[in-house]
């Protein structure tokens, strides 16, 4: 790494991806469920998985602007991908991984050229027909993907050859918060790159962006195909460390937990997904005895709730509330406005 | 019975119910650009209303029409009045988050109340049984429901083409700006036209269940089918909504009859190719 000083830009990118000491706690605390909560490391993994696809639709939904109401289409092809190979004879996870991620990269590459063409309407329309589509040929190819059964016979080998995948989720949670960790370096590194810049003025104002002579097109092509194999890569971790896929994981309710998960945490942040995907999936588990049915009630409250008085998250909310703190210390007398 | 044509008039039957659940979200959204993803969600609480009725009031069946448009458009002026109103500039993933959230509690809050199985409801004997003519077989329901639906649209049309409150809708979706800038208020006419459109959809969930069924999945199932008729027919075209709706019904009707074991991917394919080759809708201007 070279260290250059050079003004503009440049600088406000690099001070940008300088590390800050609450990120550095935020991983470390990801380290706790091992020594406080042993028993509760196969929901860890979950949320660590959770918190990946959360990730992939931040990278779009929250840096780019791209609505999606179909992204369970890549994490549906990545976790029967990993199914797929895994039944047929090759369990080898990491290979695995790299094999489902590929596939869903495929078809987010091809269908991101449907994707760069549209806005508004029309996009939501496309996001939430391919979805659709998609989970309607896994029912129909019901030879391929077991159907409304799901995939039976999942066997993940050991990792690396030697570790085995217990049934307290020690290896689970430690494999999925490695490649969480790894995943989320990288989407860091992109968001805050001049690339990650450009995908921000798209955000903003998709009509100018090409004025300043930027390809959005192929802007939108290059994130829309690296959030489809990431969602692809969740997809592939989840049918490996609970050796189980259905028709579920391509479904619409996915699609949409994936977006009250990151519109809870705060989209267009990248500690936003990993926030919601923890409060949400922990909320779940606790109102498990609850029937799904009812607990979509709730769901359904908290986004109209999210919505109303918190539009940008919890991360957002404690930005907001952060900032007037600190205004308030500033100016003396403090500020009673309310 | 031709199986061809058994097969159109149950699509054009099913294309009527569609329209009807449909051409409301059309004119909103082409107006306000508000994003109602709810829009089923007061179809199903007008098929849940004439239930009701029918079941526990004991009500004759076509009484319970008026009360299930009457009912809906009431609940949709509150939800309007209440939450949709604050986002019509909000942009559509805030619009979209909202009527998701009614969308989940509206499924849940009918699994309470009425449970999770298919709602039973006894049609009168003048409306069961079928018609022959012409060597055809008809069955009695359907050609009702055609009847009705029909003279609703016709209704419709002489209301937005003839009427001056449709002349200050056309020009409301049009170009909503010029419209308040010539004094026409466009808030007060918004919230009107939704009434109308919720209470439409009320009338088509409740004209659906004896066709459709109903059950508390109703809002997200039959969802996807009216953001298709919009999506096609293009925003705020009531002519477009109807030949978007017949084609989708005879379209899906051919896929069951056909090919059952593809399921609905018939219908997804087509609405894909026809938003891509033209995003603006069959009589889309936009």
């Amino acid at each position: 790494m070279t260290t250059q000083t050079i003004s503009g830009p440049h600088a406000v990118l690099q001070a940008q991806a300088r590390w800050r000491t609450a990120e550095i706690a935020f991983w470390l605390a990801t380290l706790l469920p091992f020594v406080l909560a042993p028993d509760y490391l196969v929901l860890a993994s979950q949320v660590a998985i959770a918190a990946l696809f959360v990730l992939s639709l931040d990278l779009i939904l929250g840096f780019s602007g791209i609505i999606s109401l179909g992204h369970a289409a890549y994490f549906g092809v990545g976790a029967y991908t990993a199914g797929l190979i895994s039944v047929h004879g090759w369990g080898e996870p990491l290979s695995g991984l790299v094999i489902a991620g590929t596939a869903s990269g495929i078809l987010g590459y091809v269908t991101s050229f449907i994707i760069a063409r549209f806005r508004h309407l029309a996009l939501i329309m496309i996001t939430l027909g391919l979805g659709l589509l998609l989970q309607e040929a896994a029912n129909a190819a019901s030879w391929l993907t077991g159907g409304f059964d799901g995939l039976q016979g999942i066997h993940t080998w050991p990792l690396f050859g030697r570790i085995d995948f217990d049934l307290y989720g020690y290896t689970a949670y430690s494999y999925a918060l490695a490649v969480l960790f790894v995943v989320f370096v990288a989407a860091r590194r992109i968001i805050h790159s001049p690339f990650g810049l450009a995908l921000r003025g798209i955000r903003e104002n998709g009509a100018r962006m090409p004025a300043i002579g930027a390809p959005t097109h192929s802007h939108i092509r290059t994130i829309y195909t690296i959030a489809a194999v990431i969602a692809g890569l969740a997809g592939a971790l989840l049918s490996q460390t609970t050796a189980t896929v259905s028709l579920e994981a391509l479904g619409f309710q996915r699609s949409a937990d994936v977006l009250v998960m990151l519109i809870l945490g705060g989209a267009g942040r990248l500690y936003g997904g990993l926030i919601g995907a923890v409060v949400y999936m922990v909320a779940r588990d606790q109102f498990s005895g609850l029937n799904p049915q009812f607990w979509y009630f709730w769901i359904g409250l908290l986004l109209i709730g999210v919505v109303m008085f918190l539009p940008n998250g919890i991360l957002g909310g404690l930005a907001f509330a952060a900032e007037r703190l600190k205004s308030a210390a500033r100016k003396r007398p403090p500020v009673s406005a309310p | 019975m031709l199986p061809v044509l058994g097969m159109l008039f149950d699509g054009v039957a099913y294309g009527m119910l569609l329209f009807l659940m449909s051409v409301g979200l059309s004119v909103t959204l082409g107006m306000m650009n508000f994003v109602n993803l709810a829009h089923c969600s007061f179809a199903m609480l007008g098929g849940y209303v004439t239930v009701t009725l029918m079941n526990d009031a004991g009500w004759p069946f076509f009484a319970t029409l008026p009360i299930a448009f009457v009912a809906v458009a009431a609940a949709s002026v509150v939800l309007e009045r209440v939450f949709f109103r604050r986002f019509y500039h909000a942009g559509e993933l805030p619009q979209c988050l909202l009527t998701i959230g009614i969308v989940f509690v509206s499924i849940a809050a009918a699994a309470y109340i009425y449970g999770t199985d298919q709602q039973p409801v006894q049609l009168p004997d003048y409306l069961q049984g079928s018609l022959h003519l012409m060597g055809l077989d008809f069955a009695v329901y359907r050609l009702v429901l055609i009847a009705i639906a029909l003279a609703i649209t016709v209704l419709l049309v002489v209301t937005v083409e003839a009427t001056r409150f449709g002349a200050k809708v056309r020009a409301a979706v049009n170009n909503q700006r010029m419209a308040r800038g010539l004094g026409i208020d466009v808030d007060t006419l918004f919230a009107v036209t939704f009434a109308l459109g919720s209470g439409l959809a009320g009338l088509g969930g409740a004209l659906a269940i004896a066709m459709l069924g109903l059950d508390p999945s109703f809002a997200l199932t039959y969802l996807i089918y009216v953001l298709i008729v919009v999506a096609v027919g293009g925003l705020g075209s009531i002519a477009g909504s109807f030949a978007a709706a017949m084609l989708l019904g005879v379209v899906d009707m051919a896929g069951k009859y056909y090919i059952p074991a593809f399921g609905s991917i018939l219908i997804y394919v087509v609405m894909l190719a026809m938003i891509m080759a033209r995003p603006a809708g069959l009589f889309g201007r936009r």
